[in-house]
């Protein structure tokens, strides 16, 4: 495990009086592909913010480097920022957008020259030194945005939803993009999406938020095979989240019928909240099922026929390659080491649960 | 035909809006002194001007009045436009409200009231009343035709500035003023060309003996105004005419020495 | 951030706008509010009933009013017209009605009186054509024609900016759903401008009606508007009490005018500029 290069210590943060961080803790390690994913207004802009110093914390400390830069400028910091809509500064060439930050550290012109071919060369827009911003396309201005920031040789990128201007095939192309610059570069990427799959693609860890709560901090695998509340399993990809009890250790009672499981230590009779992903349905005969349903809905998406299957008065949400016509009685079964227990939430409030890891 | 009648219609407004000009322009080369005779081309008015001590110095204070009034006034309304994008919205209301007070009011009351301030200040009425007054007015021109590129600002560019590692003062001058230019450089023509114009707050807060055109013209009117007067206004017209199409040329030939490049 | 430090930038216009808008017209309210030794009194307002002053007060709001309806009728086709004919610089429009500001105020609506005179340019050519003779110079009406040229810019701006934002697919897609052009015009265009009519209104409404020179220039001296008596309490009577009784009047009218703009144009679309 590389060390810890940022420490984000009890920070607390509210916009005329409304709560967006509260008491958030959080380290990234050296050369980490981190996310901060979650819905808008979850409070990941805010702490990407605090980050590159465009917000003071109300309390807290960020320590980088082992050094407390909570109140340091931005032009200060070793850290540089992709910003959401690029912020090119169009009056400028890409040249001089890029040389930016180097003509302010004073460094000589043929260094700068250097730089600037290299950053070029490395976005794979070489030869665009001349030409103006406005006339690139937004896939080439994110680029730029890029560039720009990693000539300086930054400790961190901080990138603020830096693909949610682009279309769909270009911000797939622009994920593996990101993946191999930032293998290139062997510096530590710090993303800020609400889009679930690129955080899945691209992060070493993900960091799951909402209404200023860190909700759970792991890996794509683990965060997607394992949440943690219902609010993760419900943002992360779609899921049945069925109210059940927990008859004992490896058994759960789920719509009044028993199923096997791999979870202990919930205690017995409990209620709590089973996740089962619509992948891990498995669909089969009526008579070969732990339970039997009506196929209700039917869309081809591709790769799997997504299905709505109305059993023991649950709408269950189910992806398989086989396919169902509407109407057709199937029976429905999960795997013990697909269904996720979770405890349910004491009350509404307490969904967003609070983590220090 | 709809065409036609469309652009006679223009046609007409714009013969509306510049016969009086025309008007005075021609009254230039009259040679009889009363206006309602015409009595043959002279430039004699012209050669007069430059010996009418009272007319070049009614220009010099306009000038500079218009043209200190119209700096003061882009420096402050800038800043104060800074300054309120970063306020809680009912401040921001209250400075704008006020700021629209000299643009909604009657000149008249602008005046009499700047007038009355004065006199309960005790000031010495004369060039530096008019200046005073003149960047109380001007400043709304500045603020309202700054405030709208401001608000188009992407607040990104000059966060990304300091990120690079510029200072916020490097960070306004590099990356935020040349954004907001256009509109500084268009409130600082208006606030120029009001201050120019002007008559009726001048009129409240000149002392005596001190004179703009305006208010030199003003007094003439009963006894007549002079023709060199008359030549004045038609060189000044003819003077911005030829400024305002060259400036309006240069920045699309720019444009397209920039295409050219791409 | 450092939204402070930002805020001090204002501070010098936040104590200039105090010293030189909000006291002046609090003086301006102290003396219309107390006579010459100092006392409260509603004398000043209540003397705009005088015949003298009230007949002033309604010829100067039936002269505005007049010219405000022609500047709005002359405007909004003249706009639709600038906005329709898609001259790509909205500068050049700009320009071509703040142009004429370069030359004097006082001399442009001057040269109304030679071209209006018994034998002015106008009249020779109406009797040219055969048409009879205009005698409109020293009346009411040379008034109007003064302030409709005056203040006709302050009107075409607004009105042409509110109308070249209008999204060109919005006017689309109601021909789309079927409307025809009447249709479009006032279910579409004509509810879509109405901030900068408003702005227009207020623009021409103001200055028209508490104007001294321009029923100077050209009323000849028998025409007194309300501005005239104000300028006159100030310059000549030497009365600033009544003067400045007569412009909270006048500052009602602005009032109830800004109130009027405030609820129309909140987002500030009909600015001039």
């Amino acid at each position: 495990m590389n060390r810890i290069l940022i420490d984000l210590q009890h920070i607390t943060k509210s916009f005329d009086g409304q709560m967006v961080l509260d008491d958030l803790n959080l380290y990234i390690r050296e050369n980490e592909f981190l996310t901060l994913l979650g819905p808008s207004g979850c409070g990941k802009t805010t702490t990407l913010r605090i980050l590159g110093g465009f917000e003071t914390p109300d309390q807290g400390k960020v320590i980088f480097d082992d050094r407390d830069i909570t109140n340091l400028p931005p032009n200060k910091r070793q850290l540089n920022t992709v910003f959401q809509k690029y912020a090119l500064f169009t009056h400028m060439t890409i040249a001089e957008n890029i040389a930016f930050g180097l003509k302010i550290r004073n460094k000589s012109k043929a260094y700068i020259e250097d730089k600037i071919k290299y950053a070029l060369k490395l976005v794979n827009l070489e030869g665009f030194e001349k030409r103006s911003p406005d006339s690139l396309s937004g896939g080439q201005q994110q680029r730029i945005a890029i560039a720009r920031a990693i000539v300086n040789e930054p400790k961190v990128l901080l990138l603020d939803e830096p693909l949610g201007a682009l279309d769909l095939k270009l911000r797939q192309d622009m994920q593996y993009e990101l993946i191999r610059l930032k293998n290139e570069l062997g510096i530590t990427f710090i993303y800020v999406t609400h889009d679930q799959e690129e955080a899945l693609t691209m992060s070493d860890t993900i960091v799951v938020m909402n209404q200023g709560y860190i909700q759970q901090i792991g890996s794509p695998e683990k965060i997607y095979n394992e949440p943690e509340n219902a609010f993760v399993a419900d943002f992360i990809g779609d899921s049945n989240i069925i109210g059940a009890t927990m008859i004992q250790d490896k058994l759960v009672e789920i719509l009044g019928i028993r199923f096997p499981c791999v979870d202990t230590g919930f205690g017995t009779d409990r209620p709590v909240d089973a996740v089962i992903r619509p992948e891990d349905v498995i669909l089969s005969s009526p008579d070969k099922g732990r339970m039997e349903g009506v196929v209700t809905h039917l869309i081809f998406k591709g790769v799997h026929y997504e299905m709505e299957v109305t059993a023991n008065g649950y709408e269950w949400l189910v992806h398989s390659t086989g396919m169902f016509p509407v109407g057709t009685r199937v029976g429905l079964d999960v795997d013990p080491f697909n269904i996720q227990i979770m405890n349910k939430p004491a009350s509404e409030d307490e969904e967003a649960v609070k983590t220090d890891e | 035909m709809k065409n036609a009648a469309k652009k006679f219609y223009v046609f007409l407004i714009f013969v509306f809006l510049y016969a009086p000009i025309v008007t005075l322009m021609v009254l230039s080369f009259n040679a009889s002194k009363t206006r309602s005779k015409w009595g043959g081309f002279t430039l004699k008015w012209y050669q007069a001007l430059f010996g009418n001590r009272d007319i070049l110095q009614a220009l010099f204070n306009t000038l500079m009045i218009a043209l200190m009034a119209s700096l003061v006034a882009t420096v402050v309304g800038t800043m104060t436009c800074i300054a309120i994008e970063n306020m809680k919205k009912r401040t921001r209301t209250l400075i704008m409200g006020i700021t629209n007070i000299p643009m909604l009011n009657a000149d008249i009351v602008t005046g009499i009231s700047l007038m009355l301030l004065f006199i309960s200040l005790g000031l010495k009425f004369g060039l530096g009343t008019i200046l005073l007054s003149h960047i109380t007015f001007s400043i709304p021109y500045v603020v309202l035709s700054v405030m709208p590129r401001m608000k188009q600002l992407n607040p990104s560019t000059y966060e990304a500035a300091l990120d690079l590692g510029a200072g916020p003062v490097y960070g306004f001058f590099k990356v935020v003023f040349p954004e907001l230019l256009p509109g500084i450089l268009s409130g600082f023509l208006m606030a120029f060309t009001m201050s120019l114009d002007d008559f009726i707050i001048t009129h409240f807060t000149k002392g005596a003996g001190v004179d703009t055109l305006s208010t030199k013209i003003y007094t003439e009117v009963r006894k007549g105004i002079k023709p060199e007067m008359y030549a004045l206004s038609t060189l000044i017209f003819i003077t911005v005419l030829i400024l305002l199409l060259l400036v309006n040329r240069a920045p699309s030939g720019q444009k397209e020495m920039k295409g050219v490049k791409l | 951030m450092n939204k402070t430090k930002y805020k001090l930038l204002g501070t010098p216009y936040f104590i200039w706008s105090a010293i030189f808008i909000v006291v002046p017209l609090g003086m301006v309210f102290y003396y219309g509010l107390t006579d010459r030794s100092g006392t409260f009194t509603l004398e000043n307002l209540i003397s705009v009933t005088t015949p003298e002053h009230s007949k002033a007060l309604g010829l100067a709001l039936l002269l505005s009013f007049a010219a405000t309806l022609i500047c709005l009728l002359l405007a909004y086709p003249l706009s639709m017209i600038l906005n329709g004919m898609k001259v790509n610089q909205h500068s050049f429009i700009v320009l071509i009605f703040i142009l004429p500001m370069w030359m004097n105020f006082l001399l442009r609506t001057m040269a109304w009186q030679t071209l209006l005179e018994k034998t002015g340019v106008i009249n020779s050519i109406l009797s040219f054509l055969g048409l009879p003779p205009l005698a409109i110079i020293n009346t009411p009406y040379a008034i109007i024609l003064g302030m409709v040229y005056n203040f006709l810019p302050f009107m075409v701006l607004p009105i042409y900016n509110s109308l070249s934002k209008i999204d060109p697919n919005v006017i689309h897609a109601a021909r789309d759903l079927g409307a025809g052009g009447l249709q479009v015009f006032f279910k579409i265009t004509l509810p879509l401008t109405v901030p900068g009519i408003i702005s227009g209104i207020t623009m021409v409404f103001i200055p028209a009606l508490t104007t001294f020179v321009i029923s100077n220039l050209l009323g000849g001296s028998k025409v007194l508007l309300i501005g005239n008596v104000v300028e006159q309490e100030f310059t000549q009577a030497s009365n600033w009490h009544l003067g400045s009784g007569l412009s909270i009047v006048l500052m009602l009218f602005i009032l109830v005018n800004m109130v009027i703009t405030a609820v129309f144009d909140r987002e500030g679309e009909g600015s001039v500029l």
